[in-house]
């Protein structure tokens, strides 16, 4: 297992540019996911680091070696493919054992090799069907036994469970860090999931219209979202987001909207009459207790928990409870915003204060 | 209900008698290759003669310079075949694979190239080739036949190629092959079908070419059987039985390829026209 790095890489198709001198290290074993929406970027970054694209400018180490001129196959990188890419005319074991034969590795090696990772996979029933007798979860494992056979120095997977159900989805994305946990693979994972992002990553890399916006662990990226786009993109019912004033009239620092004043826990020293965005998570909202009144609009119940919709001074708000509040659509509700649970922006996007 | 039938019987009906007018001529061949020469003439118009014989064929196979051109027909439309598919091949698969400066100019041309009728080109060919000895040979109208039917085919390959998807090739090249590897291992035995189509319909459009046949070409020696037929002509001043039997013994390649290969051919332009 190899260590990967990218030094300022950029990309451009012409005058055309699709990524911007991104720098990224991702430790040997670790599994570091690349969000985004589509068109950031990020299939394009792996591609590059695959060597099915050129590179502008910077470089690309895998393993201390430079591998910008090298060809895909003297990476000894394995990729799994959203469309699995199958060799259709080929078996399961001849598809598992095809990059061995071209290594001119012996048959029973082969066959060693093609068992074991059969095994781990449940493929083992399968070896000798071919992929259009397989549902799309059994060609996604046998893409996964194609690329793990190969034992290389990194895994890369292009939004491999974009084209499974959702249960399917939940299935894979643990028999995925099950495997990660056994191989100890350094995996680099491109997905516009962030749930996917979320339970599988050591690492998140959140990426939007070429440029990397925040490198951290899941749970960094959860709790302190470094500017708008990250903060909107991670998480699911996404944050609240409405735009405020920073002001200290009243003696202490507040934000003012419309009416709506919110006082804060400490004083992130703006200047007075800023604009701001004010975020807060849905979970974060207390329905049923607080200063405020907001008034219901809809209430959607999850079975989990319920997510309300509510108007609180002009602004349209969601809460998410757990509690399964009973409220009448129309009705004034009791909101509680909680100072600690703020995130504010400037107006340039980017976080300020804690 | 009974609109229907009507619609339907009608639709037949139609398709029925386009077909026996399709048909009609081949049956005509068939049937005077097949009368012996007293009854030709002697017995008026009949659809099938009292009396069949394979005199004509015996004839034209024995005593004629038939032979020679059928076999100057197949050496030229086999080499012209085997050349394209290579040719258009290789092409189809950089049109459908990659993206390069002067893309969007090279399809234009090889578009373009399309539209000349051939009869204006006959003359600029014949100032090319004769300097070059290439006419009155065979080389020389296999590089003719090569020239006008690779753009078409590379065209037709490149639906082919554009129907399996680029993520087969990758795979294959981050398994540890070149991209030649993979197009050999991978590509072409999916596309084998569609290549065989391409190669089945350059041959038989090199096999019945006249035009370039017969202007290229002055001594019998470089003849193909489009040619030979049209000498049958004046040899025999009209043999009737002798120039339809050479017309049948003629088409039956043709006719055996286009059996082969029609439903891939009609998957495979069909192909061409939902990619576009």
């Amino acid at each position: 297992m190899s260590a990967i790095d990218i030094s300022s890489v950029s990309k451009h198709y012409g005058t055309t540019p699709i990524l911007h001198e991104i720098t990224l290290a991702v430790a040997a074993g670790e599994f570091v996911v690349l969000v985004g929406p589509s068109g950031c970027g990020k299939s394009t970054l792996l591609r590059m680091i695959a060597g099915l694209e050129e590179v502008s400018a910077g470089q690309i180490r895998i393993g201390g070696r430079l591998v910008n001129d090298l060809p895909p196959k003297e990476r000894d990188i394995a990729m799994v493919f959203q469309s699995y890419a199958l060799y259709p005319h080929m078996s399961v074991a001849d598809n598992m054992a095809y990059s061995l034969r071209l290594r001119r590795t012996s048959e029973p090696d082969i066959e060693t090799a093609i068992n074991a990772a059969a095994a781990k996979l449940g493929l083992g029933p399968l070896l000798e069907r071919k992929p259009k007798a397989l549902s799309g979860g059994q060609r996604q494992r046998v893409a996964m036994g194609r690329a793990i056979v190969r034992r290389p120095k990194a895994f890369l997977f292009d939004e491999p469970l974009s084209n499974l159900d959702a249960r399917l989805r939940e299935h894979m994305r643990v028999e995925i860090k099950k495997l990660h946990r056994e191989l100890g693979a350094t995996s680099i994972y491109v997905t516009h999931d962030q749930i996917e992002a979320m339970t599988l990553a050591d690492r998140i890399v959140a990426m939007n219209e070429g440029q990397v916006q925040q490198v951290g662990s899941p749970l960094d990226l959860y709790d302190r979202p470094a500017n708008l786009f990250v903060a909107g993109f991670i998480g699911s019912p996404a944050m609240n987001m409405f735009p405020a004033l920073y002001s200290r009239h009243p003696g202490r620092p507040t934000l003012v909207h419309a009416g709506l004043s919110l006082s804060l826990d400490d004083d992130p020293t703006l200047s007075e009459g800023a604009p701001l965005t004010v975020g807060i998570r849905p979970e974060h909202i207390a329905v049923g207790a607080g200063p405020v009144k907001g008034v219901v609009d809809l209430v959607e119940p999850t079975g989990l928990g319920t997510i309300v919709h509510f108007t609180l001074a002009g602004i349209a708000l969601k809460a998410f409870s757990l509690a399964r509040p009973v409220l009448t659509i129309g009705a004034s509700v009791s909101i509680d915003l909680p100072a600690h649970r703020l995130h504010l922006f400037d107006a340039a996007g980017g976080r300020v204060g804690r | 209900m009974l609109r229907r039938t009507l619609y339907w019987s009608s639709h037949y009906f139609l398709i029925g008698l386009y077909v026996l007018f399709a048909l009609f001529p081949l049956f005509w061949l068939i049937k005077v290759a097949l009368t012996p020469n007293d009854l030709l003439y002697s017995e008026g118009i009949r659809l099938w003669p009292s009396r069949t014989s394979l005199e004509h064929f015996r004839f034209v196979l024995a005593h004629s310079e038939f032979p020679l051109f059928f076999r100057n027909s197949l050496i030229v439309s086999s080499s012209t075949a085997v050349s394209v598919t290579l040719i258009s091949g290789a092409g189809g698969y950089g049109l459908s694979r990659f993206s390069f400066r002067g893309k969007p100019l090279l399809v234009s041309l090889m578009l373009i190239t399309q539209m000349f009728p051939l009869v204006m080109l006959v003359a600029p060919m014949f100032r090319l080739l004769a300097p070059l000895g290439l006419t009155n040979s065979l080389t020389g109208l296999v590089i003719v036949y090569t020239a006008f039917n690779a753009p078409f085919a590379t065209f037709l390959m490149q639906s082919f190629f554009d129907a399996i998807p680029k993520e087969l090739e990758e795979a294959a090249m981050i398994d540890g092959a070149t991209r030649f590897g993979a197009f050999r291992r991978i590509i072409l035995p999916l596309t084998l079908p569609g290549i065989a189509a391409t190669g089945g319909f350059v041959f038989t459009a090199a096999w019945s070419e006249l035009l370039f046949a017969l202007m290229l070409n002055s001594s019998s020696q470089a003849s193909t059987f489009p040619v030979g037929l049209l000498s049958f002509v004046s040899k025999f001043s009209v043999d009737f039985g002798q120039m339809m039997a050479a017309g049948v013994l003629a088409l039956i390649p043709a006719c055996l390829f286009f059996l082969l290969i029609q439903r891939y051919l009609v998957r495979g332009l069909t192909a061409g026209a939902v990619k576009g």
